[in-house]
Formats: structure tokens, sequence, C-alpha cells
């Protein structure tokens, strides 16, 4: 890519609105560069900002204070016609009294292109998103994943630079969000076209993206690809966010090798990877690990850095995998995953004594900057 | 039992609308319509002779007034679609909070009698009243300029006084208009008027075709404004026919009038609706 400028980059974001008489602050500084032809999703629970953050990028709303960059232009202030961003919306909103093909028409009319050359281009797009045959039709006379396409047809036709979703695929049931998801992913490679997804389903956002900014409450938590935000999730919030995870906490007793050690008895203890004198002996630490990454057995492990005891207190068997809750000699509770091998028999059942071992690997400090 | 009485319910639900329908709407009807092909007069009473020439000589008497009806209502619509969409989109659009407030305000003045109504716009429009005494004083218009007893004070009136009847129905479409397809449009690069040529106006037209009935068929078939605003060259079939029911007595005349009057707004409404395409335009504002 010759274009080294972000296709998209938010400086100091807020945005703040007023209702009843009261401020609410939406999105409170969210600063982001999202790459030319990236897959970049906004993850996070509900209300937390993600579509007032994406109408500032349309230029919907303007921010209260920060700027928007496409590009590397300034846009805030530039109304979402004057923007080369288009947006796909969650309930769609087609225009419902146009026909599939003025629908996706509608851009390069107002483009004010070429007859032949619209109708060319609208057929190509049917042809993506493979609604050959259906242009007569009004949208309601289109299933759910039909609107869908065409929404998302309508915006791509205008080859924008960068396109908008707003959780898009919220209002599909499983089985045809699943293979939208596929399809989405597919038109984002042909396309290369830069697109920014909103979602609240962690599954969705972890499968699909290059990269993804886990939101809460106005803020960014985090911003990393699936694999770090799942293996190392920078904050509590997000470590409760994605997927399961165990947390720990303790006192550090000493500072190895960058490494702090948090003894909790004889032979018990847990070690995670710490910035040079970030951690002291004698602080506090909180770290998470993933339920997969920890490893369950009846006697004390040999050779691991990472060992603590606990009592079984659930055992939940789910066929290929067993899920078993623990409650570790520091009063934790934890979950831990074991995949059901064909020789293996159940390891533990409830009110056993076990161990729980890992790799320091796979403890992650909470706070600590990446 | 149980499926007996699921199976009636509809017909007893609309059994108080049906007799009222009947009542007051199919025998009046019924009763004109064969008034009007009788002969006779109040004295000696009316017999059914069939008499068709009361149709034509109903209609060859009276068409200069049917005609100017017509006219004058086709005016005071164009006039109230005209006044009244920017008011209808500005509540709809920009009204926020206060919106059920800025149409209590347009139905206020249905709380003053129509007549009432139509007096005071009497004064207003009189040669000395509210409108022209300063424009006189000022010296911008002469001082035999005159409104009243014209054409265009009978449209006036027309027009303000069933300006509501075409608010009400446009606000409805206009609100209905899912703002989210408005900002889509700006998003596909439509600037204001694009936006509002292409996409609010076609869905706003439900309303207007709802509006125009609703303000053609009343001002049509007015007889008020003419009677306290125009003047003798301003008669309106309205007022012929209620000079004719209620001082000629000439219940005939009256009635064939009334019929060709309801007949001609009926065949002008199915019309109207074929050229829109009512299906389509019911579908949109079924949405
Ligand atoms: N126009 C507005 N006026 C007042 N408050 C608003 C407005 N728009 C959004 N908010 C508030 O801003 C916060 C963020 O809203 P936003 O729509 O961005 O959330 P979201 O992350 O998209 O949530 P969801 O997943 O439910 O769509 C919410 O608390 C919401 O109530
Ligand atoms: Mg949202």
């Amino acid at each position: 890519m010759t274009d080294t400028l972000p296709a998209i980059e938010l400086v100091g974001i807020v945005k703040s609105f007023t209702s009843h008489g009261e401020i609410v602050q939406a999105v409170k500084g969210v600063d982001m560069k999202i790459a030319e032809g990236e897959f970049f999703s906004m993850l996070g629970p509900s209300g937390c900002g993600k579509t007032t953050t994406m109408r500032m990028i349309a230029g919907f709303d303007e921010p209260t204070a920060g700027e928007v960059y496409l590009h590397g232009n300034n846009v805030t202030g530039v109304p979402p016609n004057k923007r080369d961003v288009n947006m796909v919306f969650q309930s769609y909103a087609l225009f419902p009294h146009m026909s599939v093909f003025e629908n996706i028409a509608f851009g390069l009319n107002r483009k004010g292109i070429a007859k032949d050359e619209v109708t060319r281009r609208v057929g190509e797009m049917l042809d993506i998103v493979d609604l050959g045959g259906r242009e007569k039709r009004k949208p309601k006379e289109l299933s759910g994943g039909q609107q869908q396409r065409v929404a998302l047809a309508r915006a791509l036709v205008n080859k924008p630079r960068a396109l908008l979703l707003d959780e898009p695929l919220a209002a599909l049931d499983l089985k045809l969000r699943q293979a939208m998801q596929v399809e989405l992913k597919r038109i984002q490679r042909e396309v290369g076209i830069t697109f920014v997804f909103v979602t609240h389903d962690q599954g969705e956002a972890l499968t699909m993206s290059d990269r993804i900014a886990v939101m809460s409450n106005g803020v960014v938590e985090q911003l990393g690809t699936p694999r770090e935000i799942y293996e190392r999730p920078a904050t509590k919030f997000v470590a409760g966010f994605i997927g399961t995870s165990n947390l720990l906490s303790g006192t550090v007793s000493e500072v190895i090798d960058g490494h702090a050690v948090i003894a909790y008895g004889p032979e018990e203890r847990v070690l995670v990877a710490v910035q040079n004198g970030q951690v002291i002996a004698g602080s506090e630490v909180e770290l998470t690990v993933r339920p997969e990454k920890m490893e369950l057995s009846a006697n004390a492990p040999h050779g691991t850095d990472c060992a603590v005891r606990g009592t079984v207190t659930e055992v939940v068997y789910l066929g290929t995998s067993t899920n078993y809750n623990v409650r570790t000699s520091s009063g934790a509770d934890v979950v831990v995953f074991t995949q059901n091998a064909t020789s293996a028999d159940d390891l533990a059942v409830r009110g056993d004594s076990i161990w729980l071992s890992w790799e320091p690997r796979h403890s992650y400090a909470i706070g600590a900057p990446s | 039992m149980q499926r007996l009485r699921a199976k009636l319910a509809p017909y007893f639900l609309i059994l108080p609308g049906g007799l009222w329908l009947a009542i007051f709407f199919i025998i009046p009807t019924v009763t004109m319509l064969s008034f009007s092909l009788m002969t006779g007069n109040e004295a000696d009473g009316y017999q059914l002779t069939w008499h068709f020439q009361n149709y034509t000589d109903a209609l060859s008497t009276y068409w200069p007034q049917f005609l100017r009806s017509l006219e004058y209502g086709a005016a005071a619509t164009i006039l109230g679609i005209a006044l009244s969409y920017p008011i209808a989109y500005w509540i709809a659009f920009k009204g926020g909070k206060r919106k059920s407030t800025y149409l209590f305000l347009v139905l206020l003045p249905f709380f003053v009698s129509f007549v009432l109504r139509t007096i005071s716009w009497q004064f207003f429009l009189s040669d000395n009243g509210l409108l022209l005494s300063p424009l006189k004083s000022m010296g911008l218009v002469s001082q035999d300029f005159h409104i009243l007893q014209t054409t265009v004070a009978v449209v006036l009136g027309l027009t303000y006084n069933y300006l509501p009847f075409i608010v009400l129905p446009l606000y409805v479409a206009l609100e209905r208009v899912d703002p989210r397809v408005v900002e889509a449009s700006s998003d596909l690069y439509a600037g204001r008027i694009a936006t509002f040529t292409k996409v609010i106006f076609p869905l706003s037209l439900p309303g207007v075709f709802a509006g125009v009935i609703m303000n053609f068929v009343p001002a049509a078939s007015d007889y008020v404004n003419a009677e306290i605003l125009g003047g003798p060259n301003n008669t309106m079939i309205g007022s012929i026919i209620q000079d004719q029911a209620l001082h000629v007595r000439d219940y005939p005349t009256a009635t064939a009038l009334s019929t060709v009057l309801m007949g001609g707004l009926l065949v002008g409404i199915f019309l109207y609706a074929r050229a829109l395409g009512t299906e389509d335009v019911l579908e949109a504002a079924a949405r």
C-alpha cells in the first residue's frame, strides 16, 4: 500500500448530548487510527458509544471536541454527502418507494454518473451480493437477508474509501448471520475497501476483524488484533467482556527476570511478566489466565512455574470438552476447560483436591501497558 | 357454539357503525336520489315520475356555478398545499418536543364556529380593515382598491378555512418518514434539495393525496365563503343548492344539483386515485 495515511483517524473525540437538561457524555475522548483496507471492528456493550462514534465518522453528528480525519483530510464540520464514506444502517434504511435497482443506483445518480455506467455498475454489484434478477422488487418484497445485501450494495457501489457498518447483522437469525459473516469477509477482500464494523457480538468481532477496538462507557479499553485482545486483555473489563477469563490476584514476593512472582504457599506460586520497574516486591497485582490454558491434575505438577491448589466445586460435561469450576487455595473462583481426549477418564469429581498449572506466558498482568 | 360466536363477532362489532351509516347516510342518499327524479311543488306534493330532465335543466342553468366551484376548490387546494407543506414539514422535522403544541395551534381556529371565522375574515379583508387600511395609509395600494367581493377573497377564505385539513394528513405522512432514510440519502451524496425531491417528497405523497381530497371536496361544495366574502359574481354551486332547497323550495332541482356535485366529486376522486396509483400511495401510507 503506497498510501501510508490512515483511512480514518479520530483525535480526541468527545461527544456530549443534552437530554432532559442533563449533559450525557456518550464518547469521552476516543483516539483511533484505522488503516487503509483494514477490517476494523468496534466492540462493546450496549450504550458504550459505538453508534455515536460511527455517526461522527459518517458526519451525521459533529463531535463536541476533537477531530475526524479521512485520508489525512480534516473533515470535521463537513456534511455527510461530501464525505467519501458510506454507511450501512442497522435498520438498513432502504428507500421504501424505490426498487432494488433504484436504491443501489441512488448514490451514483447523485454523483451525476452516466446512465449506462450506472446500469453496468449496479449490475456488477447485484452479482456480487447475489441479487441478480431481483432488481425490480421493492425492499419490502425481500427477506431480511436480501434487504441487508441491498443495503450493502447501495453503499459499496459508490466505491467509497471506507464503509461503515452499524451492527448490520443484528437483525438476522443465526444461520443467515453466519453466512453473511463469510459473505462480508469475501466482499471486503474482493473490493479491498476499509470496513468499520460495529458489533456487540464478540465472536463476530474475533472471527472477522483485522483489529478490534473494545469500547466501554465512551472510551476505548483496548485496541489490538483479535489474538492480542483475547489472549492479553489489557483491562479487567476486556478480560471479562471477551470470552471467559480467570482473574487471580496476590502480593508480589519478588521480581526476577522481568517476572513478578506471587507465592501463595509451599510449591504454590504464579509467575507473570511485568515491565521492569513497574512492579516491586510487596505490591498487589491482578492477572488473567484463559480457562483453556490451565491444566488440571491430581498431583503436584513438575517443572511448571505456575501452579496453585484448589478444590473442584462443579463439573460440567459438554461432550467434546469438560468445564471444571475450581476454588483456589487463595479463594479465587476459576474455570478450566479440558478437551475430552479418547483415553481420558474424568480427571476429577466434585470436592476433589486438585492442582492447576500453566505456563507463565499465559498469565497476563492487568493494567500493564502492552 | 364457540365457533359460531367467533364468526358472528365481527358482525356484532360492525352493527352500531352499520346502523349509523344506514340511518344517516344511505337513507338520506336514497331519498335525495328519488327526489331528484320527482316532479311537483311544495303545495301539491311531489311524485316520483323519473323526470330525468331535472338534471339537464339544472345543469344547463347552473353550469357556470359548477365550473366556478371546481375552479375555486382547485385554487384553494393548490394554495393550501403550498402553504401547509412548509408548516407540516417544519412541525414534523423541527418541532422537537413541542410538536403537539404546534399541531394544537393549527387546530385552534376550529374551536371557533366556521361562520364566525369567515365573518372575522370579512373584517380582516374589508376596505378599511386590518389588512388594507395600513396599506392604504402608506400609499402602497390605491384608495379604491378592495379585496372583498372578489374571487381572491373567496379563494383566500376557502384556503384559510380548510388549511388544517391539509396540514394534518401532510404532518402524519412526514412524521412517518424514517429519519434514518433521510440520513441514508445524505450519506449517498444527496444534498438538501435532492434529499427533499427524491426521498422526503415522494414518501409524503400519501399525505398530499389525502390532503387534496380532504381539502378539495369540502372547498368545492362550500357556500359560506362565497356568501360572506364574495360578491354576486362569485356564487358557488353550494349557495345555489342551499338557495333552491331552503328558499325556493325546489327540492328536485336542489337534489339533482347535489347528486351531480356528489357524483362528479366521486368520479373525480376515483380518477385522481387511478392517475396517482392509489395502490402505491396507500401501500406507502401503510408502511
Ligand atoms: N441523540 C442522543 N441524545 C441523548 N443521548 C444519546 C443520543 N444518542 C446517544 N445517546 C446516549 O449515548 C450513549 C451511547 O449511545 P450509542 O448509540 O453510541 O451506543 P451503542 O454503543 O451504539 O449501543 P448499542 O449497542 O445499544 O447500539 C447512550 O447512553 C445513549 O443513551
Ligand atoms: Mg448502536
